[in-house]
């Protein structure tokens, strides 16, 4: 049994920022290289991990699709010692002061995230919020030493620990959508005490936060029949009410609008009641923000299904997850998987 | 130059009873980005006995083949988006009443007062407002937000109505006079002539006609069309607004009217989605002007059709688009001329008849 | 090589409309290349090189479009009132000449507006002379470029469209100059990347290359009062972009250019751009993904009619270049 636990805070402390995803590609791996009969790295670093079904040849195929990339910022300048940078992902520049950072150099660095006195910078008095290209990092070192192990495009990353909260709720950076890549492995897991008729591809995307680079171009090699596309979704919590959000902790999202298969949809919904999982329909009117927006246009078009584990304080690092949405997350995919008939995508139509 | 020795085979479509019938119960369907349910049935009913090969993809397009006769024939697409800007309900409130959000481009001034048909039962429902006794001057002054407003089913709607429904304007098709007047002009304009020109398939070419979905959300459905059709050459046939209304100082030229009603079809030069192909565009235009059917160049600006996802596909498509001009598009109620649609059709029938492999002979010279 | 580089940007060839500049394109590669195809956008791909045991299939695009603008309407007087194509400023336009396709000159005015305000595009228009919209030769939908000769400052060179017709030359050159590749290497000539990275997008797509590199401008930060100023300056050596607002540069493919500009003494400097795209996110998205990184020249002034870039910074671009096709590429 996979101690998700440790699994999850094994991911949460591995930097693996959009685009340079080696560090956390490297853990996925070893997780899932027990669990699946084959993985191998897209031409882009995506980790693909294929699960052979027990089905008649030739077998339907059904991708999960988790992005693995963090968001994090890059060093575009160094001045006496101080590193400028900017954003990978989007953040939102009111929480960076005082941060706890890495920064990815000759070797990793320790910094924090300082922001200068109003008397340095253009509008002198005021006490607003600073623009982010007037934050610097300090790493501790005299300007010779930085000069030697930092160089313009080194990357950045959080350095927040993991935090145990009260009811089964960790804390911690990434995540969004660390979570999503352990909902996956315990999906895995579970699926390997299981039959199941179709070729199951996991992977663990890459650059999700910058480009859908990961979502672009691995459902090209592998061409899924279905694609199941699991992040984090918004949960209700501070600053955070309305309709885009659900409870937290209390169920995955089910994800509901143009990016999403009504069919897949009812599939997942039908498999939630039938072993009582609880679930919320999380409405996307427009784009749903994921790696479905990508997999949904690729070739001639993939059915898709997203679906959500409910996070507080996304894109900080101090995102807030329950462990307990994670296994329903896991669980519920490896159900629906399990019960894939062979020709399961004869109902996945549009005419119902 | 373009070779006209092979004329069109299929017989010349025109506007009638039954193409306006198509056409109001085209417009009257509802069909919101995602959901494109109801226009689709229609299309699947009106096509199933004309072409050679019908599908539904994975996002609900309609892709349906219509095969040639003889020898080098060009594979020819024409999209025309299926579906519609419109709302999908998002939170359910007390007494009835829904919160909502627009699905496409819709100018939320345009919101308040009207009335709905809200899923798949097209249930009725309006878009209310404060009453203006209860308003401030000041407050006339700013636009009423679509997350002040809600869509009123009445008391007793219970679960009949959840989120993730969509809805949209619930105005009826009219003809009047000259005009039609309906909702959802844009595309269903588009869809309808779609059908024609299935149903009167110039021999000579392959026509694989492509009824899109999600083009309102962007050009999602085109997309993956494109890449299965790989066609030669593609055509969006779409519909575009019609700015052709006075300025405001009675001395000042409109010079922004993007199209103009009785001027024909609108040929693209160029839009933010697509610089066209000048290939297809002078195909078209000298078509136009040998068959002595009125057309016109759209304005070039922003905007864009599905040519734009399309002409990106595999390793591009030479694309082209042609828009039925309207007025009032995105709204509850736009308006067409039916000389407009007529010389669309007309065009369209004539430009496909003269398609022969010389047109992408030459390398694309702009 | 400045005369190579003042006929490439002394010729019009705004987005979608890059028929001449694809001319004298193909003029100047026709002796170096094994073979030349024009692709569905007008993207010109001339291959050279065959695929050894340690080669590969190599894409390097070097977008041949300009920004331009195209005549939406010509009032009653025979003024034309225009529209754009690409990112042009209003800024840069007012007093601007123009050239169109057809060889018609003009010149940009603007009223309606108090001095020292910023115009909209739409209160611009273009005078080419006429008396009335009858004798205006320009019609609708008719597409016209900058004009502003090519000046040499010696270190210094100026032009309207450097952007991105020095990387044009830096990638013929550099086809001139490469004498023995292990690798199979397809020369873009793109078009369209100005108003969305389009004809990069097909090329890459029909290429199917194994790995790819964009060659573009990159902003300087080494004006008078920029602040924070960007990193990279004029004269410091070729930039080796690490990401701007389209892509993130392949890390393993930047790690082995940075080795190979060490290897070879070759002047460099990083580069983090952050606004603006490259080829390189068409390159890296196409198919199931491809590495990809970009090579750039640093340029003030982009997207006005006097874009500035360094004699050395080019050569060095070139010299790079030419390295890395000769040598296998190593990712790791």
């Amino acid at each position: 049994m996979i101690d998700l636990l440790t699994h999850l805070k094994e991911m949460l402390s591995a930097a693996g920022l959009s685009g340079f995803e080696s560090p956390i590609r490297k853990i996925v791996q070893e997780a899932w290289a027990p669990l699946t009969d084959e993985l191998t790295v897209s031409k882009i670093g995506s980790l693909h991990g294929l699960k052979t079904g027990q089905g008649e040849q030739p077998r339907k195929r059904v991708m999960i699709s988790a992005h693995m990339d963090a968001i994090g910022m890059m060093v575009t300048g160094i001045h006496d010692g101080l590193m400028r940078f900017t954003e990978i992902g989007g953040i939102d520049h009111r929480i960076l002061p005082g941060q706890l950072v890495t920064v990815h150099g000759r070797e990793d660095l320790p910094g924090v995230v300082v922001q200068p006195p109003a008397y340095l910078l253009p509008e002198g008095d005021s006490d607003g919020p600073v623009e982010m290209k007037y934050l610097l990092v300090d790493v501790g070192l005299r300007p010779d030493e930085v000069a030697q192990k930092v160089r313009v495009g080194d990357i950045i990353s959080f350095a927040q620990e993991p935090l145990e909260l009260t009811g089964d709720a960790i804390a911690g950076h990434t995540l969004d959508n660390r979570v999503s890549v352990a909902a996956t492995t315990l999906c895995l897991e579970e699926l390997k005490s299981r039959e199941h008729h179709w070729d199951v591809w996991a992977v663990a995307s890459a650059q999700e936060e910058e480009t859908l680079g990961g979502a672009l171009t691995s459902p090209f090699d592998i061409r899924p029949d279905i694609a199941i596309v699991i992040d984090v979704c918004f949960a209700r919590g501070p600053g955070s009410s309305d309709w885009r959000s659900i409870p937290f902790g209390k169920g995955v999202g089910l994800g509901y609008g143009p990016n999403i298969h009504p069919a897949l949809f009812q599939l997942f919904e039908d498999k939630a009641k039938e072993l009582e999982i609880p679930y919320h329909r999380d409405v996307m009117p427009r784009m749903s923000g994921t790696d479905a927006m990508a997999i949904q246009v690729v070739a001639e078009g993939i059915p898709c299904m997203v679906l959500g584990i409910p996070l507080r304080y996304m894109h900080t690092p101090v995102e807030t997850v329950s462990l307990k949405d994670i296994r329903r997350a896991g669980r519920l995919m490896a159900a629906v998987i399990a019960d894939l008939a062979p020709d399961a995508l004869e109902h996945i139509k549009w005419e119902e | 130059m373009t070779k006209t020795n092979n004329q069109p085979t299929g017989q010349a479509p025109g506007i009638g009873a039954s193409q306006i019938e198509l056409l109001e119960k085209l417009c009257n369907a509802t069909a919101v980005s995602g959901d494109e349910h109801e226009v689709r049935q229609i299309v699947l009913e009106e096509i199933k006995e004309i072409a050679d090969e019908v599908t539904v993809d994975a996002l609900g397009n309609v892709l349906a083949t219509k095969l040639g006769r003889g020898e080098n024939r060009v594979r020819v697409m024409l999209a025309a988006h299926m579906d519609e800007i419109g709302f999908m309900i998002v939170n359910k409130h007390e007494d009835g009443l829904f919160e909502f959000e627009r699905i496409g481009g819709i100018d939320e001034r345009q919101l308040p007062g009207k009335s709905v048909l809200v899923g798949r039962e097209s249930l009725p429902g309006v878009i209310g407002a404060k009453p203006i006794h209860m308003t401030t001057a000041a407050e006339r002054n700013n636009k009423i937000e679509t997350s002040a407003l809600r869509i009123d089913l009445g008391p007793e709607i219970g679960d009949r109505v959840k989120p993730g429904d969509r809805a949209t304007f619930a105005t009826r098709f009219e003809v009047i006079g000259p005009s039609i007047r309906a909702k959802a002009l844009d595309n269903r304009l588009g869809v309808a002539t779609l059908i024609e020109l299935l149903k009167h398939a110039p021999e000579q070419i392959d026509l694989l006609a492509a009824f899109t979905v999600q083009e309102e959300v962007g050009l999602r459905g085109a997309r993956v069309a494109a890449y299965a059709f790989n066609p030669d050459m593609a055509i969006a046939v779409d519909a575009t607004p019609a700015y052709d209304l006075p300025h405001w100082d009675d001395d000042d030229e409109n010079d922004r009217y993007n199209t103009r009603l009785d001027a024909g079809p609108a040929v693209y030069v160029l839009d933010a989605a697509t610089i066209p192909d000048r290939r297809l565009v002078n195909w078209l235009v000298e078509t136009a002007q040998q068959a002595e059917i009125p057309c016109q160049l759209r304005q070039p600006g922003g905007g864009g059709t599905d040519a734009g996802a399309i002409h990106k596909v595999r390793s591009g498509i030479p694309s082209v688009s042609v828009s039925v001009p309207i007025r009032y598009a995105h709204t509850a109620v736009s308006l067409a001329r039916l000389d407009d649609w007529t010389s669309t059709l007309k065009l369209l029938h004539t430009a496909l008849g003269r398609v022969t492999p010389d047109l992408l002979a030459v390398e694309r010279r702009d | 090589m400045k005369s190579l580089i003042k006929q490439l940007v002394e010729t019009p060839g705004p987005s979608g409309f890059e028929y001449a500049i694809r001319d004298v394109i193909r003029e100047a590669v026709a002796d170096y290349a094994d073979e030349i195809r024009v692709d569905a956008l007008g993207s010109l791909i001339a291959k050279k090189g065959t695929k050894t045991d340690e080669g590969m299939r190599v894409m390097i695009s070097a977008h041949i479009d300009e920004i331009g603008l195209m005549a939406t309407y010509i009032d009653e007087k025979g003024f034309v009132r225009f529209t754009n194509i690409g990112g042009v400023s209003p800024l840069t336009c007012v007093g601007g000449r123009v050239l169109f396709m057809d060889g018609t000159r003009g010149v940009i005015g603007v009223d309606g507006i108090g001095w020292g305000k910023m115009p909209k595009l739409s209160d611009l228009f273009i005078d080419v002379g006429a008396t009335s919209k009858e004798d205006c030769p320009v019609k609708v939908g008719d597409v016209c470029g900058f004009e502003r000769p090519f000046i040499d400052l010696g270190k210094r060179m100026v032009a309207k469209s450097m952007d991105d017709r020095i990387a044009a030359a830096v990638a013929i050159e550099a086809m001139k100059r490469l004498t023995s590749t292990p690798h199979e290497v397809h020369f873009v000539f793109s078009t369209q990347e100005e108003v969305g990275l389009r004809g990069a997008t097909t090329a890459a797509y029909g290429v199917d290359p194994q790995v790819g590199f964009a060659i573009d401008v990159t902003r300087s930060g080494d004006t008078p009062r920029t602040n924070p100023k960007m990193a990279t300056a004029l004269g410091d050596g070729v930039a080796i972009k690490v990401r701007d607002a389209s892509f993130i540069a392949d890390p393993r493919l930047v790690d082995w250019m940075v080795k190979s500009a060490q290897e070879a003494g070759i002047p460099y400097q990083m580069e983090v751009l952050e606004a603006g795209g490259t080829d390189g996110r068409a390159i890296q998205l196409t198919r199931s993904g491809v590495p990809a990184g970009c090579i750039s020249i640093a340029c003030r002034y982009i997207h006005s009619p006097s874009e500035m870039v360094d004699s050395d910074d080019v050569e060095n671009a070139v010299q790079l270049l030419v390295k890395l096709l000769s040598d296998p590429i190593i990712l790791e």
